[in-house]
């Protein structure tokens, strides 16, 4: 077994491990936690198929600002576990034999005999001057700049759908307006009223 | 590396789509509230123009441009066309409705014009990315469209099942065409038709990644056992989103369905014509039984989408030209009459009121002879009943499934219109031979409701004594 392969085997094992816990775990925050590690070893697979560019964002993007999202948003709500189990049982045997099935076809279809290295040749790898991130930029603006405007409008959308949902205008705002502060005289606030003295009673 | 500028023409009235989104988005924020409706006419306006253009750019023939990603033949054009058609329907019909529940808004229109672009990127797809894309485009519009009425706890509850469970099947369609991209080594669906053709159809990998496929493409038009989520979802939705939903989506899955196992695996056409006859049973057997105990119109309407899925996927099936054509035909024919059917609940409902329970209709005889005898065309076509458009465009899918000689499967779909005919047959006698509940108020809607609402009911009567036209429209796409 090659230096590579051995790298493989151990990422894709931590993969394998911290993908079953983030959905096992009873800590919501414990399972983001397996979640970044989870893309941190598919980031170091990525990494080892010479996408570095894909790899590097991985870890900025989602490691780096969607998870801490994530944390923030967990870390508010308050998740009662016990109400989310509930039924957990009665579910699990399908649950199981559905996943069984999946695997056993998986195994079937996605293996040696159709993906090994007969059918699929390893790729050459590039020498050192090769850069990843520019070969992507060219593609992404001129061959498949069709899809990348297509995925640009998704993101609108998404904005769009979020502040429609989100957004409520408060009639009441309680917000300081500085001008109108400055510019006060003392007669806007004071009112001094003349009268005579009263005997305290 | 070499690049030559792609030909920007074929792609204009998608181009115009999204030039007009973006400018009525930025428009809309400038707007009063009393003035929205000139986000409503833009909208609409917009529809049209694009119409036009798809109308004007249409040849024989078909083109592929940007790098072989975007695809346009006769099929997409006249697919484009029916969608504008009914977008344009669902907006004016949804506007009195959204103004009485206060949801008159801009982002109405602009999500509902972000989901026709993306039908239309569904409907030009030529790879497996746009396909994608274009899905993902729609249907986050759609999510966003029912969950727009954001204080009903039913319609927030509908918007989350439609988004789990659309992220699933998306899951499922991107696994599967991982599969497929691992096989035959490309996106593109012209080579991928290629590659799976000359490779030998018993590929343990290829059924893998059809099956995963054929899962996408069910959930999305709602096939059977992929349904759960249409009547909640339906019935959930505020009922302009309901319009949207059922009518020019069923018709860019069709594309998407069309797009995906005929222009990309075609050579399998064996293996997916057995899923597809076991979806296209089961569809009809449960959304037909079902319906009959639904007292909610709405949630019967969608067991009868669900139904008339069944009946889309025969066309399809048959793997013949005509078959296609009549599934077309069929998909066409079913988004018309459900624009008229969820259109009349529209029509009924007043502020604070949906009228979508079946009693709603109670007398609608006496209270209105006119839209009752509209509903009754309605009923008629969808139940399949002669002279109506509904009628020829379940012969023309049975006959295709004669055609390929599955008989049994024609006898199959006969048996269940029949028994679907029944809760069709409810609803007119709810209408004809019950009567009023007193204090229910004359329908008082707006002219230009009416008015559309008629011709649709009329145009369903229409194409149903001369549907050779449409037909032979639908043949001429899939020639």
């Amino acid at each position: 077994m090659s230096f590579e392969q051995i790298l493989f085997y151990v990422f894709a094992a931590i993969l394998v491990f911290s993908a079953s816990m983030v959905i096992s775990v009873r800590n919501s925050v414990h399972a983001i936690l397996f979640l970044v590690l989870a893309f941190f070893t598919s980031a170091a697979l990525w990494l080892m198929l010479e996408a570095e560019f894909l790899a590097i964002t991985l870890v900025l993007v989602y490691v780096g600002a969607v998870m801490v999202l994530f944390l923030f948003v967990v870390m508010m709500l308050d998740i009662k576990t016990a109400t989310m189990r509930e039924g957990f049982a009665r579910y699990l045997p399908v649950g199981i034999i559905v996943a069984l099935l999946t695997v056993a076809v998986m195994a079937l279809a996605v293996g040696q005999r159709h993906f090994g290295l007969e059918q699929m040749p390893a790729p050459i790898p590039h020498g050192a001057d090769y850069s990843n991130t520019r070969e992507l930029g060219l593609l992404l603006y001129t061959t498949y700049v069709y899809p990348f405007e297509i995925a640009a409008v998704i993101l609108l959308v998404a904005i769009v759908a979020a502040i429609a949902l989100t957004l409520r205008q408060r009639g009441s705002s309680k917000s300081q307006n500085v001008p109108d502060q400055v510019a006060v005289r003392r007669n806007d606030r004071v009112r001094l009223v003349q009268m005579d003295a009263e005997k305290r009673k | 590396m070499s690049f030559t500028m792609p030909d920007f023409m074929p792609a204009l009235p998608e181009m115009f789509l999204l030039g007009m989104t973006c400018f009525i988005l930025l428009l809309d924020l400038f707007l009063s509230e009393r003035s929205r409706i000139v986000t409503y006419l833009l909208a609409q306006s917009t529809l049209l123009g694009a119409l036009l253009l798809t109308v004007g750019l249409y040849e024989e023939g078909r083109a592929l441009t940007f790098s072989d990603t975007f695809v346009i033949d006769p099929m997409g054009s006249v697919l484009k066309v029916f969608i504008y058609l009914a977008t344009f329907l669902v907006f004016l019909y949804a506007k009195d409705y959204l103004r009485a529940r206060n949801m008159f808004k801009g982002e109405f229109y602009i999500l509902g014009l972000f989901g026709v672009l993306g039908m239309n990127v569904l409907v030009s797809a030529h790879s497996l990315l746009t396909i994608y894309l274009g899905l993902e485009l729609l249907s986050l519009s759609m999510y966003a469209m029912v969950a727009l009425q954001r204080d009903s706890l039913q319609a927030s509850e509908a918007a989350m099942k439609y988004f789990v469970l659309g992220a699933m099947a998306s899951a499922l369609l991107l696994y599967g065409m991982s599969m497929l991209y691992g096989v035959t080594g490309s996106l593109d669906l012209g080579q991928i038709n290629n590659s799976t053709a000359a490779m030998d159809g018993n590929s343990m990998v290829l059924a893998f990644a059809l099956v995963f496929m054929v899962i996408g493409v069910a959930f999305k038009l709602g096939a059977v056992p992929f349904h759960m989520w249409l009547p909640d979802v339906y019935h959930g939705a505020p009922t302009a989103a309901t319009l949207y939903l059922s009518s020019a989506p069923k018709l860019a899955a069709f594309a998407m369905m069309m797009r995906l196992l005929v222009d990309g695996m075609a050579g399998l056409q064996e293996q997916w014509e057995g899923m597809l006859i076991l979806l296209a049973v089961l569809s009809l057997a449960l959304g037909n039984v079902i319906a009959i105990a639904q007292t909610n119109l709405k949630r019967m309407l969608a067991y009868s989408a669900i139904s008339h899925v069944g009946f889309l996927l025969l066309g399809v099936l048959s793997g013949t030209q005509a078959g296609y054509a009549a599934a077309m035909f069929y998909a066409i024919a079913y988004v018309i009459m459900g624009l008229g059917g969820f259109g009349m609940i529209v029509l009924m409902s007043r502020a604070g009121f949906e009228a979508d329970n079946i009693e709603d209709f109670k007398g609608l005889n006496e209270r209105s002879p006119w839209f009752a005898l509209m509903m009754l065309i309605l009923m008629f076509s969808m139940a399949g009943v002669p002279p109506f458009l509904g009628f020829w465009s379940k012969l023309a899918v049975i006959q295709a499934a004669i055609g390929v000689e599955l008989v049994w499967l024609a006898a199959v779909a006969v048996v269940f219109s029949v028994i679907g005919a029944f809760y069709y047959l409810r609803v007119v006698k709810v209408m004809y031979f019950d009567k009023a509940e007193a204090g229910m108020p004359a329908i008082s809607a707006s002219l230009d409701l009416r008015v559309v609402l008629s011709t649709n009911s009329l145009a369903v009567l229409g194409l149903g004594l001369f549907p050779g036209g449409l037909l032979a429209l639908c043949l001429a796409a899939l020639a």
